[in-house]
């Protein structure tokens, strides 16, 4: 693989052939389903999953940067979707009518992923100090957190600006002005301006981020501090900055994916974003394999596409969900299988 | 050696207690310029405590110490290596997910850096500084003989080759002062022999001083130019290496009565 010259050669060589692996999968995804769009060969179901199936991609992806290089358990990545749901659905609210739906949707995804990437350096603060099962526990805490208080405010906006409340209280609302997020019951006349096409363009953008940093000076950091925290520090690495560079840029996905699913839906309300969608994300970076971006990329469209295939079985469809997700757990970690590949690897290189 | 002006490390009066137990007591060290100094003792005698204590991975109880003519009180792991101290581990510590390459080239962490952001974007500043990075690493594993094996994950590395991947990985932080703790243990006499041209070389190439705790006394008497011995976190001898071979307290310490 190492001597192989020309552009072929530079995409397939140790370093690269993940990424372009991955960059391959989703450029061929987003073609094929495109044009399967445009002949009217998607069903209404499998059309609208679509958006969702992006959102949930950007996210897992975030998620292994932060469970899989940097190695800290986190169970908290939905309450980081919720704020850059809010805040997007906020943001994309506020501008209607004055900024046009394709601008407005990238402002949306931009300010959702700082506001979250902010919210999480300051739940970083507090949480990074623990390690193991403790730091999983307490972002699991902040999740459910975070999801309590959007539940239970109140935003509007009128022509004087944008008033907030975390009491039922009755805005005195001007001219035209209307509420953004109506407490528990969410976020209502939302104009859907997600798309798949956005979607597919922040899942590249996600891989670019997080493959970049992999394979440079802060990556680096990252893997060592989660490899041997104490020969990490003796050769001046600063843990603590590493740590939460990673549970920074990780939430930051996770706001921008965030972002996305809000705008895709007329109605959204924060209960969506309990810890079972912070577990469901974690299973899809776990069963594809912590630190493999390939591997996310598949188990979240298997994963994900799964219950609403299963749907025709009912009552049944959890039950037949839950053993597939056993009997992968199974074939992954069966020895046999797994050298059998390693040697396949190993011929082919 | 005494002649010379200052020392790059003076340890003055430097003790530990942990509880009741005193694991070092009164040490007083001093180390020059380009120097290969061992510290030997028996088993328990404190000499990776003392490691510990001049890496700040410990506080000491009393007694301070003094690298480049700066006190080390308050400082930390971080700012110790920042400040030019690396270190070995007596049990191997690398990143054994990475790379051989990769290790050493994560070592240049605070020599050559570049912004998270140039990284993202690849912005010229990334190519430039990466080159940089990966030419130095690669004269690092030439040097240590580990450059057929840059490719391999460091966890899969022969025994041997992880303790000089350990010293590469150090060096690559640009210390002025090294610290070897058992950097032969495990070794045939053949690695050895290796190891302690790899030491000299060292020394002599990046012009630095070396401090090393080892049980191996061919590789002890063969480089140490001076050699201090603890004994119960206590100082018993200080000299050349024929000296200490002649120290009856020594001895007494190793043989027993």
């Amino acid at each position: 693989m190492e001597n192989k010259k020309g552009i072929l050669g530079y995409l397939l060589n140790n370093r690269h052939r993940s990424r372009t692996i991955s960059y391959t999968m989703v450029a061929a995804a987003y073609i094929l389903l495109e044009i399967l769009l445009k002949t009217g060969n998607l069903s209404n179901l499998f059309t609208g999953l679509l958006v969702p199936a992006t959102c949930y991609l950007v996210a897992a992806i975030g998620l292994n940067l932060n469970v899989g290089v940097s190695g800290e358990l986190n169970l908290g990545q939905a309450g980081f979707m919720a704020v850059g749901a809010f805040s997007g659905v906020c943001v994309s609210g506020v501008l209607a009518g004055t900024v046009p739906p394709v601008l407005r949707l990238i402002l949306a995804i931009i300010i959702g992923m700082l506001l979250t990437a902010f919210v999480g350096f300051l739940i970083g603060i507090p949480v990074l100090k623990l390690q193991g099962d403790y730091l999983a526990i307490v972002t699991l805490a902040f999740g459910q957190i975070v999801m309590n208080l959007i539940m239970n405010l109140y935003v509007a906006f009128d022509s004087t600006g944008i008033k907030f409340s975390f009491v039922e209280s009755k805005f005195t609302l001007g001219e035209g002005g209307k509420y953004l997020i109506n407490g528990p019951m969410g976020a209502t006349g939302t104009e859907r301006i997600a798309n798949f096409t956005a979607g597919t363009i922040l899942v590249i953008f996600a891989l670019v981020v997080v493959y970049n940093l992999i394979y440079s000076r802060s990556g680096r950091a990252i893997m060592a501090a989660r490899d041997n925290r104490i020969a990490a520090e003796s050769i001046g690495i600063n843990i603590a900055k590493t740590k939460m560079m990673a549970f920074v840029i990780s939430a930051a996905l996770a706001g921008a994916a965030g972002a996305l699913y809000g705008l895709n839906y007329s109605t959204m309300v924060a209960s969506k974003f309990d810890y079972n969608t912070s577990i469901l994300i974690l299973v899809y970076v776990v069963l594809g394999g912590l630190g493999n971006f390939n591997g996310t990329l598949i188990a979240t469209v298997i994963l994900f596409l799964l219950p609403q295939l299963l749907r025709g079985l009912q009552d049944y469809r959890m039950l037949i969900y839950a053993v597939v997700l056993i009997l992968i757990m199974l074939i992954t970690n069966n020895e046999f299988l797994r050298t059998k590949a390693a040697s396949l690897r190993k011929k082919k290189a | 050696m005494s002649t010379k002006a200052t020392p790059i490390l003076e340890v003055k009066e430097l003790g530990i207690d942990f509880g009741g137990l005193t694991a070092v007591n009164d040490l007083d060290l001093a180390i020059y310029d380009k120097e290969i100094v061992g510290l030997i003792g028996p088993n328990g005698a404190g000499k990776t405590t003392v490691f510990n204590l001049l890496t700040k991975v410990y506080k000491p109880t009393r007694g301070s110490i003094f690298f480049d003519g700066k006190d080390t009180a308050g400082k930390t792991v971080v700012d110790i290596n920042k400040a030019g101290i690396a270190r070995t581990f007596q049990n191997i510590r690398l990143f054994n997910n990475l790379t051989v390459l990769d290790n050493v080239r994560t070592a240049y962490h605070n020599n050559i850096r570049y912004s998270p952001v140039e990284a993202v974007f690849r912005l010229p500043g990334y190519y430039a500084k990466e080159r940089e990075i990966e030419g130095k690493s690669r004269e690092l594993l030439e040097i240590m003989e580990l450059g057929q094996y840059a490719e391999v994950t460091a966890g899969n590395l022969p025994y041997g080759a992880q303790r000089r991947l350990e010293i590469a990985r150090a060096m690559a932080t640009e210390p002025k002062l090294l610290l070897l703790d058992e950097p032969a243990a495990g070794m045939n006499p053949q690695e050895t022999d290796d190891l302690m041209r790899m030491i000299r070389f060292v020394r002599d190439h990046f012009e630095i001083a070396v401090l090393l705790i080892e049980h191996d006394m061919q590789l002890v008497m063969g480089i140490c130019e001076r050699i201090y011995v603890l004994n119960y976190g206590m100082l018993l001898a200080q000299g050349v290496p024929a000296e200490i071979q002649a120290n009856p307290d020594v001895i007494k310490a190793y043989l027993g009565d």
